[in-house]
């Protein structure tokens, strides 16, 4: 195989492996504070793709044809809601769920997910149809020998990165960061120095709804096409990608984000069936690698307290 | 039983009343074609329901199902073959029928599963769609018996659960959660791509034969013709008795004890001696069984497969079913299946929207009745005792 082919694989991959991480990092992040999983995640990256798509055919309505300004609002209009969003279903549904056995929490949002998801197919416009979404970055491509590199992903692509450097500092640097961490460890030690436990678990969620929201916003990009069940094949990917790194790790969940990317890419291109079979191999590799490492690939450090 | 006779008839009485009142709703409700109509029957039933709860009309009901079970099991028996035989020419209203009794074995086995060993199982319309699938290919290609057929579908089920063994027994909580949802992801894109199993258009199902006798043809007698669904009601509420009686022997044996005490600490069960890994695959490889039975008749019943009736959404109805129900209460599943399949299919407004309404449903009981609408009763060590 070329080289130039392969660099294309590896683009592609690396774009999907962007979007995967960081959806998995919110799985991880309200793993971190909760211990819960919040299943509806990926509809609410759904919910954040139709938000941006709604907000900029409101712009076209009024007459707004610049494509930055319309870029940044719609960054601005999904982000912001679905961070509203995402700390309404954590007061609202999860909150109230504390003592309650983790299955149900799981469950409800499972179920909330499904609301949000049918709700968009439902009573957004013609919303069972994919939807095209507008083409906003420059198209322009440079051309390696066989390897075209298109601006708008390397863009993209860069972005994304910049988000995840960003959440890092932000966890690692700030003194947000330092109380989302002090919670996740310690509830109670965390409360007793003063750190007001709900107002962090909201921010959490409302982080965490943003990167998705930003996510979905680089999926309608990247495919100039969005549809309502997105969010789910992105949600189980993403909860696979937090789970196989091990939940509670940053890291582990940007592994396993361009782990599962890559082994779809090397589904589609390497291995000697048709690449529709590449979802059936991830998916498998994902079943393998949990009975392999029972708590992903980067373990939480707790031992379990009997 | 230690009561006497007197006291037994009375203790019997509310259980069957309701018994009684629940079918006569089901028929009219199953008769009434009138929208307007079935929106006033569905707002008066659950009126007398709440009615009945808040004059404690429903506590003697369930005192009596738990003191009376058999007898009032076979009244119910008796009652569904009754719906049966009302509706004895009408396609529609016996497959529907048909569909809730095979539902109900599917959730019997996912409530082994979830209700009795705590195994999580997302993956339930998947388990179900192999059975399924096994009619297709074995009635198209063999010539193994129809009723062999059936084994072998829910055998297939459990042996596709075996697979997934390892990983189910060495993960827990949210991990384990992960295995069956990439099970159920990965089962409905094989389908697809799989030429050999009719890609997205599916295949179709050749219709049950026993020793000569096809299930796809009216029956007459006597000058009266039958639908052919009764056959396959027949057989329907044969597995679903089988199925029920297995599995309420297991709840209330010392399998289902030692079901119990694995559920709800398995640190603490592994201390005092009980085999987890044992009890585990024998719950999970159960319920893929039952689970997956009931998917090869429902295959047969409906004459085709394809992918799309068993992707994860399905799977989540199915545990949406087990939750409503009450986990690990088998009458509340039945109860729930009727609910979720028949409601919608009669009430075509809210058709589209149903996948939307169970969600919403099952979102309100958790909040508001976790333990769903029929909770397990705590379990009886002797007959005639009282917690």
């Amino acid at each position: 195989m070329d080289l130039g082919l392969v660099a294309q694989y590896t683009m592609n991959g690396l774009m999907l492996g962007m979007m995967y991480a960081l959806v998995a990092v919110g799985f991880t992040l309200f793993f971190g504070v909760l211990d819960v999983i919040k299943f509806s995640h990926g509809d609410v990256l759904t919910v954040g793709a139709f938000t941006a798509l709604a907000s900029f055919i409101g712009l076209q309505s009024i007459g707004l044809t610049s494509d930055a300004v319309e870029l940044l609002a719609m960054l601005v209009a999904a982000i912001g809601a679905m961070a509203l969003l995402g700390a309404l279903i954590a007061r609202a549904f999860i909150l109230p769920l504390r003592s309650a056995p983790a299955l149900n929490t799981l469950l409800i949002t499972l179920m909330l997910g499904t609301v949000l998801r049918e709700a968009v197919r439902l009573f957004y416009p013609d919303g069972a149809n994919p939807k095209p979404f507008p083409r906003l970055l420059p198209a322009d491509s440079i051309n390696i020998g066989n390897f075209n590199l298109r601006l708008d992903n390397a863009i993209l692509l860069t972005a994304g990165a910049l988000v995840i450097v960003g959440l890092q500092l932000l966890l690692n640097r700030t003194k947000l960061g330092l109380a989302i961490r002090a919670v996740a460890q310690d509830e109670e030690t965390a409360k007793t120095m003063g750190v007001n436990f709900n107002a962090i678990v909201l921010i959490t969620f409302a982080i965490g709804s943003a990167l998705a929201a930003f996510a979905g916003l680089i999926n309608g990009l990247y495919y100039n096409e969005i549809n309502f069940g997105i969010g789910l094949y992105l949600g189980v990917v993403g909860f696979s990608a937090a789970i196989i790194g091990g939940l509670g790790s940053i890291y582990g969940a940007i592994l396993g984000g361009f782990l599962f990317a890559g082994l779809q890419t090397i589904g589609a291109v390497a291995l000697p069936f048709a690449s529709a079979y590449k979802d059936v191999f991830a998916f498998a590799v994902v079943i393998a690698l949990m009975a392999w490492r029972p708590t992903g690939l980067i373990p939480e450090k707790l031992s379990e307290r009997v | 039983m230690a009561l006497s006779g007197n006291d037994g008839r009375r203790s019997l009485l509310p259980g069957a009343a309701a018994v009684v009142l629940v079918t006569v709703f089901l028929i009219v409700l199953l008769r009434v074609e009138n929208q307007k109509a079935i929106i006033a029957l569905l707002a008066l039933g659950i009126g007398a329901v709440i009615a009945a709860n808040r004059l404690g009309l429903l506590k003697p009901v369930a005192r009596s199902f738990s003191e009376r079970e058999d007898a009032l099991g076979l009244l119910a028996i008796g009652a569904t073959l009754a719906i049966g035989a009302v509706f004895h020419e009408d396609h529609f209203v016996l497959l529907l029928v048909c569909t809730v009794v095979l539902y109900t074995v599917a959730t019997l086995g996912l409530s082994v599963q979830f209700g009795y060993a705590g195994v999580l199982n997302f993956a339930g319309a998947s388990f179900f769609g192999i059975g399924a699938y096994a009619a297709a290919v074995l009635n198209q290609h063999t010539a193994i018996p129809h009723l062999l057929v059936l084994l072998i579908g829910g055998l297939m089920a459990a042996l596709a659960g075996s697979l997934l063994l390892l990983p189910v027994l060495r993960t827990r909580g949210h991990y384990a959660a992960v295995v069956t949802i990439a099970f159920a992801l990965l089962f409905k894109t094989f389908l697809e791509v799989n030429d050999v199993l009719g890609g997205p258009q599916g295949l179709q199902v050749r219709g049950m034969t026993i020793l000569g006798w096809s299930f796809n043809e009216n029956i007459e007698i006597g000058g009266i013709e039958l639908s052919f669904y009764l056959n396959y009601f027949a057989m329907s509420m044969m597995i679903l008795v089988l199925a029920f009686v297995v599995v309420r022997r297991l709840e209330r044996s010392w399998i289902g004890l030692n079901l119990d005490a694995l559920r709800l600490d398995e640190t603490a069960a592994g201390c005092f001696g009980l085999n987890i890994v044992r009890w585990k695959v024998t719950a999970f490889l159960l319920g893929n069984f039952l689970i997956g039975v009931a998917g090869t008749l429902h295959g047969m019943v409906v004459g085709f497969v394809q992918p799309n009736n068993y992707t994860f959404a399905d799977s989540l109805v199915l545990v949406s079913i087990l939750l409503l129900g009450g986990i690990g209460n088998p009458w509340g599943v039945a109860v729930a299946t009727v609910i979720v399949v028949i409601v919608p299919e009669k009430l075509q407004v809210i058709q589209e929207y149903r996948f939307l309404l169970y969600a919403a449903l099952v979102v309100v009981v958790l909040l508001f009745r976790p333990e769903g609408l029929l909770p397990r009763p705590v379990r009886r060590y002797f007959s005639g005792w009282q917690p």
